[in-house]
């Protein structure tokens, strides 16, 4: 298992897809940050949604993580999308047989992935946790808030369940992805059905009917990454039954697509 | 310890109400180089992945270096195949991709630059796979193929695209790794290629097997044809009265004769023409090649 994490990471690491990557994850996680402080008088408002995100919540324990915290649902896109890419990729490119003849261990070629994957998703997530941290820092007196609180033990104690907040999220993200390369068996087709199911069917779907949010799987992880908090999108999700409810979507994702996996013959 | 590269038996495998393969018997010998011919869509490819636990017959059983077919993680670290051509990823150099199927199979990636070395593309190695040309994205293949210093090696069709010179090279290395002990089990549409480097062949037609064994006991079976030429057309008409009058069965095509019959057989024919007045300007006994044997035993032409 673990030469397939090894193999996995000589793919993630090319330049293209690791720097490309990270540079979304730098240039979106300094945006969001910058907003929260750039735009604190603004009357259309500052946060996701045009919510408002005053200097009060701001100057707390929690105000230094704020923005980190809301890229942490942008992060798990971005988690489902290399996740989806490097799986489907296996069935277009047909290298998925030369995987199954180097290694015929079909779980152990998933589990393999998965942990490279998910070293590659916390690279993204320590990154962007720096870079949102730091930029809030270096905003905050331009913005008249306080930061007496943010690096306390209150604060690091923040600091630390966001960070494990945004990893659950993002690796949950992740792992449906996953899940759709397997299902899709193409890069295009996983990619697109995600995000289009993530941003804009499920949205919809709560527009139409609100109770929804409490039922569907973005919404959920996307209330992990913000930790049942009542700002961000998922701001009446409490954080218990997100993480409950979008666990039960993650493993039922993954056993369904694994056993598919290990039972389908490779065409091909 | 099994003297077999390959064994199986009563290979079956069903999609829907279409048989792919039917009750394919067949052995490979160790250290053999087989060959295993037939007309596209005869079962091959199937076979092939069957044997690399790609996909699950549907019947039947086989062995593979004395390892079960439904155990495929006890044989394959010693197996190097490549199927249904190269595949690679893109944006990966070619060293780079052998070095994550090294990693991944647990081998050296010290042997990679050696393989590329071997296979004529220690210079591009570390240029894209995507723009390797068909040829170098085969040689490739055939590298990683070699990564595990395989027992058994399973190449589907390795010479397409290949120049005549590279044609050369892979018929030279399939040949001195047999010498080294490794069974080579190979497809190929270049029959000529296949009779050139085969020691044993398997010849699929529509899913079942028509022939196995030694590629010489198949062409010692086949009747011997003798092509007779003459210097004019009306020559030639007589000539094939005088085989068929001699009860052979004989025929004109491409403006000559051919006789079936013994070698032996064209002094015979040499004195009856003579006899008769007819100038031959050839006579060659000879055994029809594996090309013709193919078309022949599978009916395809």
């Amino acid at each position: 298992m673990w030469n397939v994490t090894f193999a996995e990471l000589r793919k993630l690491r090319r330049p293209t897809l690791f720097f490309g990557t990270m540079g979304a994850v730098v240039f979106f996680s300094a945006l969001f940050s910058s907003l929260l402080f750039l735009l604190i008088d603004s009357p259309d408002g500052n946060s996701d949604r045009g919510r408002m995100v005053g200097r009060e919540v701001l100057s707390l324990a929690t105000g230094g993580v704020q923005g980190f915290s809301s890229v942490g649902g942008f992060l798990g896109i971005i988690a489902l999308c290399v996740f989806a890419a490097q799986t489907a990729q296996e069935y277009t490119y047909g290298t998925l047989r030369n995987l199954l003849v180097r290694q015929p261990g079909r779980l152990r070629i998933l589990l393999g992935k998965l942990i490279a994957m998910k070293v590659f998703a916390l690279v993204m997530i320590v990154l962007s946790a720096i870079i949102s941290i730091s930029t809030s820092v270096i905003l905050a007196p331009g913005a008249k808030v306080p930061t007496d609180l943010w690096f306390n033990a209150d604060g690091r104690h923040a600091i630390f369940t966001t960070f494990i907040n945004v990893i659950i999220s993002v690796i949950g993200f992740g792992i449906i992805g996953m899940v759709l390369g397997l299902l899709l068996r193409s890069p295009i087709s996983a990619i697109s059905f995600g995000i289009l199911w993530l941003l804009i069917i499920e949205n919809l779907l709560i527009a139409v009917k609100n109770s929804l949010e409490n039922w569907l799987p973005g919404a959920q992880l996307s209330a992990i990454a913000s930790g049942g908090s009542a700002t961000g999108r998922s701001a009446g999700i409490e954080y218990s039954h997100a993480l409950l409810v979008g666990g039960i979507y993650v493993a039922i994702g993954a056993i369904v697509a694994s056993f598919l996996f290990v039972r389908r013959d490779v065409a091909n | 310890m099994s003297n077999t590269a390959i064994s199986v038996t009563d290979l079956s495998k069903r999609y829907g109400n279409q048989i792919a393969v039917s009750h394919a018997t067949f052995e490979v010998p160790l250290g053999t180089i087989c060959g295993f011919v037939g007309p596209n869509g005869s079962g091959k490819t199937t076979t092939m992945r069957m044997l690399l636990g790609l996909i699950t017959p549907t019947g039947g059983t086989g062995e593979i270096l004395g390892h079960s077919i439904k155990h495929p993680e006890k044989y394959l670290p010693r197996v190097g195949a490549m199927i249904e051509g190269p595949a690679f990823y893109p944006a990966l150099s070619g060293k780079e991709n052998l070095n994550v199927l090294a990693t991944l199979g647990g081998f050296s990636t010290d042997r990679v630059q050696g393989l590329l070395e071997q296979v004529g593309l220690a210079d591009r190695g570390k240029s894209k796979f995507k723009t390797y040309s068909l040829g170098m994205k085969q040689r490739l293949g055939i590298a990683a193929a070699l990564l595990p210093n395989p027992k058994l090696l399973m190449l589907d069709e390795p010479t397409n695209g290949l120049d005549p010179e590279g044609i050369q090279e892979v018929r030279g290395l399939l040949r001195s790794l047999a010498n080294n002990g490794t069974s080579v089990f190979v497809s190929s549409h270049l029959l000529s290629e296949l009779e050139l480097i085969s020691d044993y062949l398997v010849m699929l037609r529509k899913g079942e097997v028509v022939f196995t064994g030694k590629m010489t006991d198949l062409m010692l079976s086949q009747q011997p044809v003798i092509i007779a030429k003459t210097s004019n057309e009306h020559e030639l008409v007589r000539l094939l009265e005088i085989a068929q009058s001699a009860g052979h069965q004989a025929s004109i095509r491409d403006g000559a004769v051919h006789v079936q019959g013994p070698a032996d057989w064209a002094q015979v024919l040499n004195r009856a023409a003579f006899d008769a007045g007819i100038t031959l300007s050839q006579l060659t006994p000879q055994l029809p090649n594996l090309e013709e044997t193919f078309f022949e035993m599978t009916g395809e032409k």
